[in-house]
């Protein structure tokens, strides 16, 4: 079966409108999470990270749009059109679009929204995307809450390898609104401070908000030089909780297990691992049962989670490419904020950026509903 | 598109009616969603108060699977799901709870079921089969993407059977398809066959 691989990329971003500027940001270990006073999303203060509105207004008016679009369709655009145009391909019939998010235009359900109800269906959404760039065939919409981004690149290289399609644009965005703010602190799940993943002292998660966008092929001549091949993926439901994560971390457990035998290499192999880190207690225990059950507990471990809090169903897709730049730069990137382990079983959080030899590595995201998937991402030679 | 694999069996709901390989199990002439599914609880479940926490869309996509999977004991299952409205049903009614600060409401147990995929959560608890979920959405039933996406997750052996499912509930009008793809069954996994099994009317 033909290889697929992951190349062109961009995240539009707090910490930068490319893939570049956040990877730079990264390296400097610069935090995209500050503190809000926004009573129209939430009465309380929260800490997040967004996109600079000014910015992004005008980015997308660069991109000159013939009709009006809501904010999230605007992200997108944004961050597809730099992919797309990175790519320099003709978008025939051989390419498709998949579309990740969890909410999508969930906003325009406010009562001020100057777009009708009917835009929060997200084929809708899916449908201006599509004709903005011109795509042959509609969009295909992953929305399986926070596992959608990454298993974005699943669908993707299971559509290419059953033949529907050469190559595959993803783009994956969701936006810090009232709807999920309102929610995850009715949960008492947000965290006032920038989130600290598996460290002692975590305090809760971050909502923030990205679009990210990726060209998945499986044509050697479309990669960059940042490109990887998808090696093993896998997605698992614990069949336990709708909201609370296994206390036995099966369903992460498993689907690690089958995308590692699927990907024919040896955990030992395994250099480095982007985990779901969100900063809530029972998510990162979980996570750290899941590890050590794989024997996966002394491989180098981040969350990204703490650049940017969680974002949704974009962020597998966000991590995935800031994991694939991380490889090309052979540089482990900190996962900020931590400083002693605060979960049950060992792990190997990478405290500080450092330059390592590394080639492969492990992306893994858990959800409600019970969702989770795990890929597995190899270094083009 | 490749037809090494099979329908098993069916099941739908709608305009209250629940059958099973075209055969009727349950009829009500109830129209109202709610009262729909709390008889048809009554007639086909089996003591599972949880049902009655469930928002409507888990609801429907739970019956339409006890009654298909009633007989079923492989729990290597992939599950393909997908609507149009995705969970916007549960987040209108989430979304008016907390349109102003003088009636402020957001509850947690109604917030999670903001998520289309936590139906295929609630067959993955009630059948116990850890599995492969995928959820697409859809401005209408399309073989197409189900059946590219399952024939892929067979030929890997991801699993040994796939539930496919288009199960929708908005404003109101709900309408349920579940069917099982295996290695076996009665009828071929095509999407001519996957559209006619969809169209037809409960006999």
């Amino acid at each position: 079966m033909d290889n697929v691989y992951l190349s062109h990329n961009n995240i539009v971003s707090s910490l930068g409108f490319n893939s570049d500027s956040v990877i730079d940001n990264i390296e400097k270990g610069n935090c995209g999470l500050s503190v809000y006073e926004d009573k129209k999303v939430l009465h309380v203060p929260f800490c997040s990270s967004r996109i600079n509105q000014n910015e992004l207004q005008k980015k997308y008016k660069d991109l000159n749009p013939k009709s009006e679009h809501t904010r999230l369709e605007k992200m997108m655009l944004v961050s597809l059109s730099d992919t797309i145009s990175k790519s320099n391909l003709a978008l025939d019939e051989r390419t498709g679009l998949i579309i990740s998010t969890t909410k999508g235009n969930i906003d325009v359900l406010e009562e001020d929204s100057s777009f009708p109800e009917s835009r929060a269906y997200l084929s809708e959404l899916g449908d201006q995307i599509q004709v903005f760039f011109g795509f042959k065939d509609k969009a295909i919409i992953v929305s399986n809450a926070c596992v959608s981004g990454i298993l974005a690149v699943a669908v993707a290289k299971r559509m290419i390898r059953q033949g529907k399609y050469d190559r595959i644009f993803i783009v994956a965005g969701d936006m810090v609104t009232q709807f999920i703010l309102s929610g995850f602190n009715a949960f008492q799940a947000l965290s006032l401070e920038p989130c600290r993943p598996y460290c002692n002292s975590r305090t809760g998660i971050n909502i923030g908000e990205v679009a990210a966008s990726v060209l998945v092929t499986k044509d050697p001549i479309e990669l960059a030089q940042e490109s990887v091949q998808i090696i093993g993926e896998a997605s698992c439901n614990d069949a336990n909780h709708i909201s609370g994560p296994s206390r036995t971390g099966e369903g992460l457990f498993r689907c690690i297990e089958n995308a590692v035998q699927q990907s024919g290499i040896e955990k030992k192999d395994i250099d480095y691992i982007s985990g779901h880190g969100t900063a809530t207690m029972f998510n990162d225990e979980m996570e750290s049962i899941a590890f050590d059950r794989a024997g996966l507990s002394k491989t180098p471990l981040n969350s990204l989670k703490s650049y940017f809090g969680h974002t949704l169903g974009a962020s597998g897709l966000l991590e995935s490419i800031i994991g694939i730049h991380s490889l090309h730069k052979n540089t482990l990137f900190a996962s900020l904020g931590f400083q002693d382990l605060g979960v049950s079983r060992p792990m190997n959080i990478i405290k500080k950026t450092t330059e390592k030899n590394i080639n492969t590595f492990l992306k893994t995201a858990s959800g409600f509903g019970g969702s989770n998937t795990a890929v597995l991402f190899k270094k083009v030679q | 598109m490749k037809n090494d694999y099979y329908i098993e069996s069916y099941s739908h709901v709608k305009n209250g009616e629940i059958s099973v390989n075209g055969k009727i199990v349950f009829k009500t002439l109830e129209t109202e969603f709610k009262p729909v599914m709390k008889a048809a609880y009554k007639k086909l479940v089996v003591d599972y108060p949880k049902f009655f926490k469930m928002d409507n869309l888990s609801k429907l996509g739970f019956l339409a699977a006890e009654v298909l999977l009633k007989n079923e004991s492989d729990k290597d299952m992939a599950m393909v799901f997908s609507n149009r409205a995705s969970s916007l049903d549960t987040d209108r009614g989430y979304q008016s709870s907390i349109k102003d600060s003088t009636q402020y409401y957001p509850s947690p147990a109604v917030f999670v079921y903001t998520l289309a995929n936590i139906c295929m959560g609630e067959i993955s608890i009630r059948h116990q089969i850890h599995s492969e979920n995928c959820f697409f959405v859809m401005d209408e039933f399309s073989s197409e993407t189900l059946s590219y996406y399952t024939n892929q997750l067979l030929d890997e052996n991801k699993a040994k059977k796939v539930l496919c499912a288009w199960v929708d509930v908005d404003n109101g009008k709900y309408n349920a398809f579940l069917y099982v793809v295996s290695k076996k069954g009665t009828f071929v996994h095509s999407n001519a066959e996957i559209n006619r099994l969809y169209k037809t009317t409960n006999e």
